[in-house]
């Protein structure tokens, strides 16, 4: 039981080869059927995830949500996604016909493919890539073009607006979160998911940078375009965006990208900087490593949830002057600091550097703060002269 | 056949196919996609090279922020453009013949050079990205271009927010 993983992976080998497969295909077979497996099983899991989420939400507004199907209302997901794949699927017709099918492909694939390098435990995985970090910038332009590819080719004045929100936010958002992935690339001194997990046996990186973690989960936000920025869609302003001229399956597709892709920023959170599968006992036993790897994703997911439900919808301006003036110079201060301490403390203990670093953090969002705070002063004494 | 060079056959043909469509398709969003599914393939290649981070990097770069950037210029053009005037003009065969001589220039050229029959040379063991980094920051190899680099990008940069800024308003 300590390693589920490597158990059913030696039995399928001996299935496998028992029943005169090749040996040089059985490598070939366990990463299509890999690919498979997480594919799947991350789809699937959104149906549990909108059930989570729209309880959750309906709680903190005083509501009690879904509670009509199933028990608990755990079947409504099941029955809407039911009601989409029945629904008509209609195309415009002055529209681009092949790129309006393939959108919502591409946007499937740039969150799914996301999980292929997300270690789950020490031993279950899809790939383990050492150049896994940009792996994971590289997969998420998929969702871009597939959002840009819907604008488009709906031929509607509020998708195009919406697609052009999507590249101003995401393609600005892309610059802190770079930023704040190369904190853990650089505590870790590899790019490798599984490394960076590894590098956190002593330390999370959430305590050596705190304030790279709250970066990352404010781009990341911004990323996944929920509130409170999601402007691409905004109701009252635009329609609901890109996706505006989706029915039926293909705008479920959408759907459950949006979903699944906030809960993988859980697991991205929970991979670089909580330490993924890191906990005690893990290490001998990959199946507690995998226990508390969900576990941490689901607390972190939970965050993102809370932001949706109680914060409002910020203004484009506002949010692209947050991301260039407040968490972009912010970020480069913190990588630069973060880089040059923990390299010149590498022979120190491990308390002394993690305790130097947290001083760091706390010093770069103090003058943040401060200066933050001369700003909107400056700004209030402006419009009060005027 | 190898499953590497039936990857590599279908790779090929694709990525021929869809830079052919890139030029010769008249919807102009479409061939910016076709573009983009190019340098994806492109990209590819390197993954099956083992040139990992440059694969990464090919996405990122390529896809993520130049193609991104053609699609939303093309975006912003006029629809008209996908018009029905002629895709050649009458001076065509003379360009097919010059293309022609030049690419069996280029490729008797190129098969003269040994690195055409050279069996690829075994990667060095251990994390070629961190070698490559390491590389990169060393005085005797990569420093200094590294740093030219640096310095033209940062000036670039420079230059890109003077202009977006704008004039100062007096």
């Amino acid at each position: 039981m300590g390693d589920l993983f490597t158990a059913i992976t030696e039995w399928l080998r001996s299935i496998l080869l028992g029943a005169g497969v090749p040996a040089a295909a059985v490598p070939w077979i366990f990463a299509v059927a890999r690919a498979f497996l997480l594919g799947i099983s991350g789809l699937l899991l959104v149906i549990l995830l909108i059930w989570f989420e729209r309880k959750a939400v309906a709680r903190m507004q005083d509501r009690i949500g879904p509670n009509r199907v199933g028990p608990y209302g755990l079947l409504q997901t099941v029955a809407d996604m039911l009601k989409l794949t029945i629904k008509e699927d209609l195309i415009p017709p002055h529209g681009d016909r092949l790129l309006f099918q393939l959108a919502p492909i591409l946007a499937v694939m740039g969150v799914v493919g996301l999980w292929a390098v997300i270690p789950i435990a020490s031993t279950a995985y899809g790939v383990d890539l050492n150049v896994g970090v940009l792996f994971l910038v590289a997969a998420g332009t998929f969702g871009t073009l597939g959002i840009l590819m819907a604008g488009w080719s709906s031929d509607n004045k509020f998708a195009l607006l919406g697609a052009f929100r999507t590249v101003a936010q995401l393609v600005s958002y892309e610059v802190p979160m770079v930023l704040a992935l190369l904190v853990p690339v650089a505590l870790a001194g590899t790019m490798s998911l599984g490394g960076i997990v590894a590098a956190q046996g002593g330390m999370w990186f959430a305590v050596s940078a705190p304030l790279a973690a709250l970066a990352f989960l404010v781009a990341s936000l911004a990323e996944v375009a929920r509130a409170p920025f999601e402007l691409l869609e905004a109701e009252s302003e635009i329609v609901a965006g890109f996706h505006v001229e989706y029915s039926g399956i293909r705008f479920g597709m959408f759907f459950a990208a949006e979903f699944l892709h906030a809960f993988t920023i859980g697991a991205l959170l929970a991979v670089l900087f909580l330490g993924g599968w890191q906990g005690p006992g893990a290490a001998r036993y990959p199946t507690l490593g995998a226990v508390y790897f969900l576990i941490k994703t689901f607390l972190s997911y939970f965050l993102l949830v809370w932001a949706r439900a109680t914060l409002p919808r910020i203004r484009i301006d506002q949010m692209l002057n947050f991301c260039w003036t407040v968490l972009t110079p912010m970020m480069l201060a913190l990588v630069c600091a973060v880089v040059l301490l923990n390299r010149a403390l590498m022979d120190y203990p491990l308390w002394l550097r993690t305790g130097v670093l947290l001083g760091a953090n706390g010093l770069v969002a103090l003058s943040t703060l401060v200066l933050l705070g001369r700003r909107v002063r400056r700004a209030r004494r402006a419009v009060g002269a005027a | 056949m190898t499953p590497d060079r039936a990857l590599f056959l279908v790779l090929a043909v694709t990525g021929l196919g869809l830079a052919v469509a890139s030029v010769a398709l008249r919807n102009l969003v479409r061939s910016a996609f076709a573009l983009i599914g190019c340098l994806f393939v492109v990209a590819a290649f390197y993954a099956m090279l083992d040139a990992s981070l440059l694969a990464a990097a090919q996405v990122v770069v390529y896809i993520g922020a130049i193609a991104t950037l053609i699609v939303l210029v093309v975006m912003l053009t006029r629809r008209e453009l996908q018009d029905r005037s002629p895709q050649t003009h009458r001076y065509w065969p003379l360009a097919a013949a010059l293309g022609a001589v030049a690419f069996v220039g280029i490729a008797w050229g190129l098969s003269q050079y040994v690195f055409f029959n050279m069996t690829p040379s075994v990667l060095p063991a251990g994390d070629t990205v961190a070698q490559l980094g390491a590389a990169l920051v060393d005085p005797e190899r990569f420093l200094v271009p590294f740093e030219a680099v640096s310095v033209l990008l940062l000036s670039a940069l420079v230059g890109a927010a003077l202009v977006a800024g704008g004039a100062k308003e007096k």
